[in-house]
């Protein structure tokens, strides 16, 4: 058997049982080898569960800087014999399965082409520790050591982290640090360490972060200056709103009072939650909700009164595979079709499209300026690979400078120059209008904002022409839109190309490695990442200028795709799709195999070492 | 066609202190039908705003959908209005609340906007004490869509449509006791002399206060065999006792006789004058308050007036701790913590 043989380029998968405290320990292991120096890229893969249930945890290590899901597993560290049956088949041919021996695997299990490592983790334990919860606690610290070992990692990272970690709880450090000894000591005394897959110290991450989306997302809505949150807990959004919590105790008490600059509701249900927004935006207040897909079906009606009564609105919609309760932990990008036309009638909601943490903090901030300017709700969609998992990131920062954009917003000194004050005239004529904030003016600029149809001075009409005037008022606001969303990110190929390749959100990291993949073969595509909707002009022109396009997303019915073709009228000869929906993040090698298959004469996928497996456990 | 109300007034229409007239807080004229009890009550609410002169703009009034939610545009034309979505108008309340600590809110809605599609919301508005006035112009029927039986139509009671609806009521006095509410209250659209004292005291309460109104609808619901007619009500109503309100700025005229009322300082200063008619009743007691509306129920009655009122318990800012000052007031520099606090988030995640 070949060994696999690579120098900080591998992936390896923790199979775990959840509420065993494994996610603090392999955390652990993904940080220490980003302090080395190394692109991570980790990825948690949990059921929807508290305790009992399997639970993965993928690190992706790569000096190439590829940050999104690769496909395929060179080594599985698997402590829970509930998965292993599957875990052992995922790895790759001369990769590596360690587990734990202390008893003997099924001997049906054994691969010849896989190197096995046992190492008797309980044993160690039972020995060492005689509390049970212990026992269980530091079996994943004492796997890290071993690993440490194994992969030679930097150990000084691994004691710095569990300082760090335990800051305040200085008598767990001592035990910790005990426990990884004694992994580490084990296999150094049992196995020829490091083995063929290890890692070395670089200095490729430069200044940046290892954060999750849903924490950044918050600390923008705090930037962006919202002042309160509505909410009804849902995976994976609940984090946002509980980091938005634990980020205002820190950094919004009013320094003279001790008091809050901040309120927080825990609301009923998803329906209150974005009532309790709109009313708290409609009377002044940046105002935000976050929620996930079943959240956004519930929130229709509220989005729809809010994008005809033109209330600024912040949701922030941290997908997860649908429909339905669907797969509660797991990603898609499956809410595309119903947050852009969300609620009855004809309506268009301004969608935003993060692709890392950095931008969960700039979009968070941004869409309270957004939905100010346009007077209308802002959706920006992460997902839960983006949200709840750790992602490199460059840095957070912010201009000391910058001041919301509240939009257009009548003073009382204002009103009083004003004759007669209309809600819905068309003054600037770019379809915005101007809104007064209640308590502003004693007998000027008061309105009743309403969900059914009104005039120009929101007076309650069924006329049928004042109505469609105010509707085709609302889609040149749609025009407006297009000049203040951010616009897309385009990253030419090497060579000239008629054929492109569309991507959004979190499919952006595993779309440009399959595009080095693809070029490396000879196969060239212009990119453009799309970062919101309404797609301005440019969007339309990059697909006019390729024969075809292919969309990439993480849904079955191609939304983007759908979406893209209703708003411009493409055929469905100009783009083709290339999808994933099994509630994992999409991969690199899954997005190549896909896009070889649909390329004219490329019937045949051609064989290359990584591509074996790499089937396995995605949808292609 | 758009329907004004006429301009003309009285040229010496008295005015409050501050120099309004009542037409300052009239609206709209109503679209309602001829005789509609919630057209009455939009009178008793502008009378007992203007009387408290309360400024037109510190008012901001909301409601759901239905005949009764349609009513804010027929009030306080110069009050901002939020007319929300069927049974959702407390949440948006809430979040203006949120907001805006500084202004008073006032909520309308109707029997079915509250006792059945906002049932959620309205029961946890009362949980959370919000700082609101909460008026329900309760008719037994869902007039909006030509008469059905509402929630909080009583069990035999039956419709112009006939049929004797088969299920219990919702008694929403009953259900906000039950929930905490803070101030209760009950009255009948028909009878002013309790209901302007009733609002400008749920308006002075601090914390959510329920104004629970039988608003006969004279189109559905206004025949012999409804429990919601007007002749009912005038037959069965039974006040526990009488609410006199003066405000804070003004002296107390009328003379009490001693052991006959209680007096309530109210948050604002204003006091209320209560006049028990009934034994055994303590509208203080939230249990003696529970059996006096069951009593009634019993009996047949209409139990009307004050039912319930707890001046301690703290709102919703009070429980959320926020500052003071309006938080749709708040800027930048007190908001965005600048960027020298993200580059210490940022080194704690490296």
């Amino acid at each position: 058997m070949k060994s696999i043989e690579s120098v900080n380029e591998f992936v390896i998968k923790f199979a775990n049982v959840n509420g065993t405290g494994s996610a603090s320990a392999n955390n652990m292991f993904a940080k220490a080898l980003f302090r080395m120096g190394l692109p991570v890229c980790p990825k948690n893969i949990f059921p929807s569960n508290i305790q009992g249930m399997p639970t993965w945890y993928e690190v992706r290590v790569s000096e190439k800087g590829y940050l999104g899901r690769r496909g395929g597993v060179d080594i599985i560290l698997s402590v829970n014999p509930q998965s292993m049956p599957n875990d052992i088949q995922e790895v790759e041919p001369g990769g590596y399965f360690i587990y734990d021996n202390t008893k003997p695997l099924d001997l049906r299990l054994i691969r010849n082409d896989v190197n096995i490592i046992g190492i008797p983790l309980t044993g160690i334990c039972n020995q060492t520790y005689s509390d049970p919860r212990q026992r269980q606690l530091f079996k994943n610290v004492i796997y890290v050591g071993a690993l440490a070992a194994l992969l030679d990692i930097d150990f000084a990272a691994l004691t710095g982290l569990v300082g760090d970690q335990f800051k305040g709880k200085e008598k767990l450090i001592k035990p910790n640090i005990h426990a990884l000894e004694l992994g580490h000591q084990y296999a150094k005394e049992n196995f020829d360490c490091p083995i063929s897959i290890r890692v070395e110290r670089r200095d490729l991450v430069g200044d940046s972060i290892l954060m999750d989306g849903n924490t950044a997302t918050a600390l923008g809505c705090i930037y962006g200056g919202a002042t309160f949150a509505a909410w009804y807990p849902i995976t994976p959004s609940t984090s946002v709103a509980e980091a938005y919590e634990t980020y205002c105790r820190r950094l919004r008490i009013d320094p003279g009072t001790g008091r809050k600059n901040y309120a927080i509701v825990q609301a009923e249900d998803e329906l209150a939650a974005i009532g309790m927004v709109i009313g708290a935006s409609w009377n002044g207040a940046r105002s935000f909700t976050a929620t996930s897909g079943p959240g956004l079906s519930l929130m229709q009606e509220f989005l729809g009164l809010a994008y005809f009564a033109e209330v600024p609105t912040v949701l922030i919609d941290v997908q997860r595979a649908g429909p339905s309760t669907g797969m509660p932990t797991r990603t898609q990008q499956s809410d595309i079709l119903s947050a852009a036309y969300c609620s009855h009638g004809d309506t268009k909601q301004v969608l935003l499209f993060p692709s890392t943490p950095k931008e969960c903090f700039d979009m968070a901030a941004e869409a309270f300026d957004l939905a100010e300017r346009l007077q209308t709700p802002v959706i920006m969609l992460s997902d839960l690979d983006l949200g709840m998992n750790d992602n490199m990131s460059a840095p957070l920062s912010w201009d000391d400078e910058r001041r919301f954009d509240r939009g257009k917003v009548l003073t009382r000194e204002e009103l009083n120059e004003m004759e007669r004050y209309g809600r819905y005239e068309d003054v600037d004529m770019d379809a915005v209008c101007y809104r007064t904030i209640p308590g502003t003016h004693p007998d000027k600029g008061a309105f009743v904002t309403r969900g059914t149809s009104r005039d120009e001075f929101a007076a309650y009409t069924e006329v049928g022409e004042a109505y469609e005037r105010n509707m085709l008022r609302l889609m040149a606001k749609w025009e407006t839109a297009k000049q203040y969303v951010p616009a897309p990110e385009f990253t030419p190929a090497a060579r000239p190309t008629s054929h492109g390749v569309i991507f959004f959100g979190t499919s952006e990291a595993s779309s440009l490695e399959a595009l080095d993949y693809l070029a490396e073969e000879g196969v060239h595509l212009d990119a453009m990442r799309v970062r919101a909707f309404p797609f301005n002009d440019d969007v339309e022109a990059f697909i006019d200028q390729h024969e075809f396009t292919f969309v990439i997303e993480q849904n079955r019915d191609s939304q983007l795709r759908t979406l893209l073709m209703a708003e411009f009228e493409f055929g469905p000869d100009k783009l083709k799709s290339v999808l994933c929906f099994d509630g994992t993040p999409i991969s690199a090698r899954n997005i190549r195999k896909q896009i070889l298959q649909q390329l004219p004469g490329s019937n045949v996928t051609p064989l290359r070492r990584e591509t074996a497996g790499a089937g396995k456990g995605e949808s292609a | 066609m758009s329907f004004i109300n006429p301009t003309f007034r009285h040229p010496e229409l008295p005015v409050n202190e501050l120099g309004y007239t009542k037409k300052d807080y009239e609206g709209t004229i109503s679209t309602l039908c001829a005789g509609c009890g919630h057209d009455s009550i939009s009178g008793s609410i502008i009378r007992a705003v203007h009387e408290l002169s309360i400024p037109p703009h510190q008012i901001a009034k909301l409601s759901g959908i239905g005949c009764s939610s349609k009513t804010p545009a027929y009030f306080l034309g110069n009050s901002h209005g939020f007319n929300a979505v069927h049974g959702r108008m407390p949440s948006v309340a809430t979040g203006a609340a949120m907001a805006n600590r500084d202004l008073i809110y006032l909520g309308v809605s109707g029997d079915g906007d509250t006792a059945s599609i906002g049932m959620g919301q309205f029961t946890h508005a009362i949980r959370r004490n919000l700082n609101m006035v909460y008026i329900v112009m309760n008719n037994g029927c869902y007039g909006l869509t030509k008469g059905q039986d509402s929630a909080t139509a009583d069990e035999g009671s039956a419709s112009k449509k006939g049929d004797p609806n088969p299920f219990s009521s919702i008694d929403l006095c009953a259900t906000a006791l039950n929930l905490g509410a803070t101030f209760v209250s009950r009255s009948f659209s028909g009878d002013k002399e309790q209901l302007i004292p009733l609002i400008k005291a749920a308006i002075s309460h601090r914390g959510f206060a329920l104004v629970d109104v039988v608003s006969p609808c004279v189109t559905f619901n206004n025949n012999a065999a409804s429990t919601k007619s007007y002749e009912f009500v005038r037959e069965h109503a039974e006040a526990t006792g009488t609410v006199d309100f003066v405000p804070m700025r003004e002296e107390i005229k009328a003379h009490y006789e001693p052991g006959t009322s209680t007096e309530v300082t109210m948050h604002d200063g204003s006091v209320l004058h209560l006049r028990k008619l009934e034994e055994g009743f303590d509208p203080f007691d939230r249990a003696s308050a529970m059996s006096a509306i069951a009593r009634h129920r019993e009996a047949g009655k209409v139990m009307t007036g004050l039912v319930y009122l707890d001046r301690t318990a703290p709102d919703l800012h009070e429980v959320l701790d926020t500052v003071h000052r309006p938080l749709n007031t708040l800027s930048e520099s007190d908001l965005c913590p600048g960027n020298h606090v993200l580059e210490n988030i940022n080194a704690s995640l490296r």
